[in-house]
């Protein structure tokens, strides 16, 4: 039962990916992206990580794409406003698509089939233990990572007000 | 999996779902009501005793209007932004507990239809899906109007979300649980969180009149400056189906404040009415009083929405971003500290 829901939800999330690349329209390219999202979503809810589920629910449906669809709103693509591609990006193209082929044919042939993943406690994704792991045995990549996210968030606040010194 | 455990969540899904539509019909003849005695009106009286019927009546107007589809805009997404905001103001009350288990035919039935240990988190993942709806159905009608509404409800929803997230991770410091039933368990009689949060809520009240859209927040359909706001284009059901987004919605920001905050199904007193209730009657009287919690909120709504003029929209961000977000990670720090303290004790 479960490795089928797996085998069908990790269908939905290759098509819906495909979807995002092969949709004419940009606006409808990030709808089939939070789609995508939200099989990811399902996918973390089957691992029993339901915090990590929510907070994916939460932080990329809910507000990364949201400022996405706004940023293509207002630009307003149209299937036409890209315009075609010149010979020479053409070129490129296929020759880039060309290595990315031969590169998965070459690594699906060395494949195997890997370890079924075994879940030590069923318990294991929720708040409580994730907290707990968190603030103890990786405390130092935690903290270290926000003060990352801290740095980025000031050097994009300064980023948009240099404008306004300079006036 | 049993038979039996199917059917009866079966039945909680569909009394609960059938009180929300009812309860949301019923709010927009309040809205008119309280509207009209607020401004000295009798309000409407026509339609059956008092207006009874009035809901029924608008309800058959909106599914025998025309339904428009404008000739530019993109045909799936303009259907799917009105059902999308109506199914994401449903799914909310999933994790709402409406009650403690009642006992029927010595079988406990919880009145929660989902116990998620992350209940607050997904009444917030819903909260923020639901500006979807809006930005869709207004891009897909291809028209400036609408555009600009949508682009002001997903800017006000963003900014919003940010207080509402902070005031809720205060309230989780002093319940130390994500879960929605154990919230409400740990509010036993008078033991509400209010009592606890005063700032914390009177900051989640504000973030939900944002993120429902209603005034002194509802620049999104602001007639002054954008004819109808997102819904220009909008016609027939398709049109009711974001006004009654908007109804549910209240409904469902009033049911987590209550929950949340005002106890839930609890009362003062509760143990001596259980116990002459039985155990059948008596949590049904506590799910009595949250839904009069509930009212007493969705009436505040709506004296707030007659009395309060709507705000400008640099005022509207002003207020969320420097105003409510810096009192709520105040909040934050106050919490903190008034626990340390009485850990110490």
């Amino acid at each position: 039962m479960s490795i089928s829901l797996f085998y069908f939800v990790a269908f939905l999330s290759i098509f819906f990916a495909l979807l995002v690349i092969f949709a004419k329209n940009p606006v409808h390219s990030v709808l089939y992206l939070i789609v995508t999202f939200f099989t990811f979503t399902i996918h973390y809810i089957l691992l029993n990580a339901q915090f990590l589920a929510i907070v994916n629910f939460i932080v990329y449906m809910g507000a990364i794409m949201v400022l996405f669809l706004f940023v293509l709103m207002l630009l307003n693509l149209n299937e036409g406003s890209i315009g075609s591609k010149s010979n020479l990006l053409k070129m490129i193209g296929v020759i880039g698509g060309m290595c990315l082929i031969i590169t998965l044919v070459g690594s699906a042939r060395v494949l195997n089939a890997s370890e079924p993943l075994v879940l030590q406690t069923q318990d294991l994704g929720l708040v409580k233990n994730l907290g707990k792991v968190l603030f103890s045995k990786f405390l130092l990549p935690f903290e270290l990572s926000s003060i990352l996210l801290l740095s980025a968030m000031v050097g994009s606040v300064l980023l948009a007000k240099r404008d306004i010194k300079q006036v | 999996m049993e038979l039996a455990f199917i059917i009866e969540k079966f039945i909680v899904v569909t009394v609960i779902f059938l009180i929300s539509l009812t309860i949301a019909a019923y709010s927009t003849l309040a809205e008119r009501k309280i509207a009209g005695y607020l401004q000295d009106r009798v309000g409407p009286n026509r339609a059956g005793p008092g207006g009874m019927f009035q809901p029924l009546a608008d309800g058959l107007k909106m599914f025998f209007k025309e339904e428009i589809i404008p000739a530019d805009s993109s045909k799936a997404l303009f259907i799917l932004g009105p059902s999308l905001a109506l199914l994401t103001s449903l799914i909310g009350s999933a994790v709402i507990p409406w009650g403690q288990s009642i006992e029927i035919a010595d079988r406990l039935v919880s009145l929660q239809i989902a116990d998620v240990n992350v209940g607050i988190l997904y009444i917030f993942g819903v909260v923020s899906l639901g500006v979807y709806g809006i930005m869709i159905g207004g891009w897909a009608s291809n028209n400036k109007f609408s555009l600009m509404g949508a682009i002001r409800a997903a800017s006000q929803s963003i900014s919003y979300e940010i207080p509402m997230g902070l005031s809720i991770i205060a309230l989780l410091m002093t319940t130390n649980t994500l879960s929605m039933k154990e919230i409400a368990e740990q509010q036993h009689g008078i033991n509400w969180n209010i009592f606890y949060q005063p700032l914390g809520f009177l900051i989640f009240l504000v973030c939900s009149f944002a993120e429902t859209n209603r005034t002194p927040f509802d620049l999104p359909e602001c007639e002054t400056e954008l004819v109808g706001g997102y819904h220009t284009e909008y016609s027939g059901f398709k049109m009711g189906a974001f006004m009654f987004a908007e109804y549910l919605n209240m409904f469902l920001a009033s049911a987590v404040m209550s929950t949340l905050y005002f106890g839930g199904y609890n009362y003062p007193g509760m143990d001596w009415v259980n116990g002459m209730a039985g155990p059948l009657f008596g949590p049904l009287i506590g799910m009595g009083v949250l839904l009069l919690k509930i009212f007493a909120f969705i009436f505040f709504f709506m004296w707030v929405r007659w009395t309060v003029p709507r705000f400008r929209y640099d005022q509207l961000m002003n207020l969320g971003w420097k105003v409510l977000i810096p009192l709520a990670i105040a909040n934050i720090v106050i919490t903190g500290i008034v626990i340390t303290i009485y850990d110490k004790l």
